[in-house]
């Protein structure tokens, strides 16, 4: 393929446009679909991680630190914060899309840049909880419960940096101008891991943070 | 505004050709809102549980379901695309919860 360099006149000009969507039998962009079967086997995996933690969040040896009571470390305000903060990145994801749509690419690098930057908030956030719990005594290995606790989070920590890293992605290709409005389909997709993740964590902070 | 910038003529996203017909920016933000009230009213349960007792589960619980179906309904599109992706989705959580709440029987959870 030939190298193309975009310039400001060819701002719409989609270099790759015949890579882009094509018919299918379904009628359906097989993109979408691949990834909706993707998120419905993220399912499997955060329910089996959900599980555990359910299985083994009381098994603290006798005195130990635990989440929540009398020697829990959990600090439900901070959290909340970094819940709100995650759930809001949300909406200014749809509204990247919606703006990339319309093809109004400054509005759209503005959303998609306040959403990465959300997400990292919200890592931030994790990785001030995670530094805070291992001082006051609770490590990965200091009982069932953290290791289920850490590998919990940890992993749902692990798709938002994933997220983010797409995110940013997005961002270069349009100040590069290789994101037409015509391939808002791609901003669709790593939207809906985006929203995947904060639903994931809606679950999480119910079940882990907030049930006694 | 840039060139870059600038929307061409041809560039303006019709998502009627797709079959859907996706929210304003204007409901988004109204379901936004409604999530922050659902998030605040998840939080004001944490200094009220001595209050609401055993009623503070099924409350949360409720809570986060709505959340949950706020966020893939509207957010994710699933209320405006083809339903194959709701069956795809929907599967996936069924199979995970059917599969994990048999895990959990046989651990003896809910005794």
């Amino acid at each position: 393929m030939a190298d193309t360099t975009l310039t400001a006149p060819e701002a719409g000009y989609d270099p790759d446009h015949h890579m882009g969507e094509h018919a299918t039998t379904t009628g359906i962009s097989n993109n979408k679909l691949a990834m909706w079967v993707f998120l419905g086997s993220e399912c499997m995996l955060f329910g089996g991680l959900i599980s555990t933690y359910l299985l083994y969040k009381d098994r603290v040896p006798e005195g130990g630190i635990t989440g929540r009571g009398e020697n829990g470390v959990f600090d439900i305000p901070f959290t909340s914060i970094s819940s709100f903060v995650l759930l809001m990145s949300s909406l200014t994801m749809v509204l990247a899309l919606s703006a990339i749509q319309r093809a109004d690419h400054r509005a759209f690098r503005t959303w998609v840049l306040t959403t990465a930057l959300l997400g990292s908030t919200f890592i931030a956030g994790q990785v001030y909880e995670f530094t805070a719990f291992y001082r006051e005594g609770l490590g990965f290995t200091t009982s069932i419960f953290s290791s289920a606790f850490y590998t919990l989070t940890g992993f749902h920590g692990v798709h938002v940096t994933v997220g983010i890293v797409m995110l940013l992605s997005l961002f270069v290709l349009s100040i590069r101008g290789r994101l037409a409005s015509s391939r808002a389909e791609a901003v669709e997709i790593v939207g809906l891991y985006w929203h995947f993740v904060d639903i994931v964590w809606i679950l999480i902070f119910t079940i882990v943070y907030l049930i006694p | 505004m840039s060139a870059v910038d600038a929307p061409a003529p041809d560039e303006v996203h019709d998502t009627e050709h797709e079959g859907h017909d996706h929210p304003s920016d204007k409901t988004y933000v109204k379901i936004a809102i409604i999530l922050a009230i659902l998030t605040a009213a998840e939080i004001a349960t944490y200094p009220a549980e001595d209050a609401l007792g055993s009623a503070v589960i099924p409350i949360l619980l409720v809570l986060m379901v709505v959340k949950f179906w706020y966020v893939a309904a509207f957010f994710m599109h699933l209320k405006f695309d083809t339903r194959m992706f709701s069956w795809m989705f929907v599967s996936g959580i069924v199979f995970a919860v059917a599969v994990y709440v048999v895990t959990l029987l046989t651990f003896h959870f809910f005794v």
